[in-house]
């Protein structure tokens, strides 16, 4: 399967989360906070879900209530799903989903589409394996995350070696998801974000910590020589200088978008045909009705 | 869970398609293998978790 416009090379992101599992616990606590809040919008939506799929849920922290009488786990690292108690797994990419037309009721992912290629192909195959009024409730990591470390290796490696490489991620764009969704089909759309900021001791530990949760640098294009040792330094002085606070800490920003989508269904609101309205504009707002090109005359 | 023997659980069965073609897949109990003739690919079953990748999957001989 050739790609010209690979942006991440899916086979290291497999690598990097089946290298996280064995230790994924101690670096979860973002998982665990946006599945926390994924639970919440669930209960908000007042609907019960038999048959769900959770894309993306080996690291385990989605919980689902009331819980689904079938819930399917999918995963691109087996290391990830075999960690997991039981129930049912599949290890599958997302570009790729091995399920058939019209299957659930409920698709829910936390913090994996970000690592996608073919994103609006991922949301295509996701829109089709739900049935006609199934939703779709997702969370990855938007454009404005870790914008401090990459401003740090931007400044110190133009200055190191006198140019760049990728060392974190391009993430999506909040305005871009919405049209996204619109094109996959989904009825009813909606994006909104949220940010998190955490901070940490040095750039080191906020590095362990993003491989501790799978989440290193995937980018294909990204050096294969890796980063020289007195860049990686640069950066860290450099992160320290622009965003240290008074404790000497450093903040690292996620900012999460958040997706929410439904399978078109005819008891969906839908909007009326052009012409089709039978109340005048003017009778609802108690206002005088002017023809089209006539200038209201200003009131003295 | 399931045990050893029947490695799968019959409900995955059900939704499990070939995540290349969409095409529908065979159980192949000894070998443990889901096979899409479609894309002439058998996935294989680990731990009972099916593994979907298509660069998991065995490329079946033009013979068989």
């Amino acid at each position: 399967m050739t790609n010209d416009i690979t942006l991440f090379d899916r086979q290291t992101v497999r690598r990097h989360r089946d290298r996280a599992a064995s230790t994924f616990a101690d670096h979860d606590f973002l998982h665990r906070e946006i599945a926390d809040q994924l639970a919440d919008r669930l209960h908000d939506v007042k609907r019960t879900f038999s048959t769900a799929l959770d894309i993306g849920g080996g690291h385990g922290t989605t919980t689902l209530h009331p819980a689904p009488d079938t819930l399917v786990t999918a995963d691109l690292s087996g290391n990830l799903l075999r960690q997991m108690p039981g129930g049912l797994r599949v290890s599958a990419d997302e570009e790729f989903l091995p399920f058939g037309e019209n299957t659930f009721d409920l698709v829910a992912s936390t913090l994996s589409l970000h690592w996608v290629n073919d994103l609006p192909g991922a949301l295509v195959q996701i829109r089709r394996a739900l049935k006609p009024d199934g939703l779709f409730l997702a969370a990855m990591l938007g454009g404005d995350t870790l914008i401090e470390l990459r401003r740090a290796f931007l400044e110190a490696e133009a200055e190191t070696t006198g140019g760049t490489s990728p060392h974190t991620s391009p993430v999506a764009d909040v305005a871009d998801t919405g049209a996204l969704l619109q094109r996959a089909g989904f009825a009813l759309p909606v994006i909104d974000t949220d940010t998190i900021t955490v901070t940490y001791s040095d750039m080191f530990a906020l590095m362990r910590e993003l491989r501790g949760m799978g989440e290193a640098n995937a980018v294909a294009a990204r050096s294969r020589a890796g980063l020289r040792r007195d860049t990686l330094f640069a950066a860290a002085a450099r992160y320290q200088e622009l965003y240290a606070d008074d404790d000497g800490r450093i903040p690292a920003t996620f900012q999460i978008i958040w997706m929410t989508g439904w399978a078109p269904h005819e008891t969906q609101q839908q909007p009326l045909r052009p012409g089709s309205g039978t109340t005048r504009l003017a009778d609802a707002l108690d206002a005088e009705e002017q023809a089209t090109g006539d200038k209201a005359s200003p009131k003295r | 869970m399931s045990d050893e023997k029947s490695g799968i659980d019959p409900k995955l069965l059900e939704i499990l398609v070939c995540p290349l073609t969409k095409g529908p897949l065979t159980y192949d109990r000894d070998a443990q293998e889901l096979v899409s003739e479609k894309a002439q690919l058998a996935y294989p079953i680990r731990d009972g978790i099916p593994i979907m990748l298509v660069d998991e999957a065995r490329q079946l001989d033009a013979a068989s």
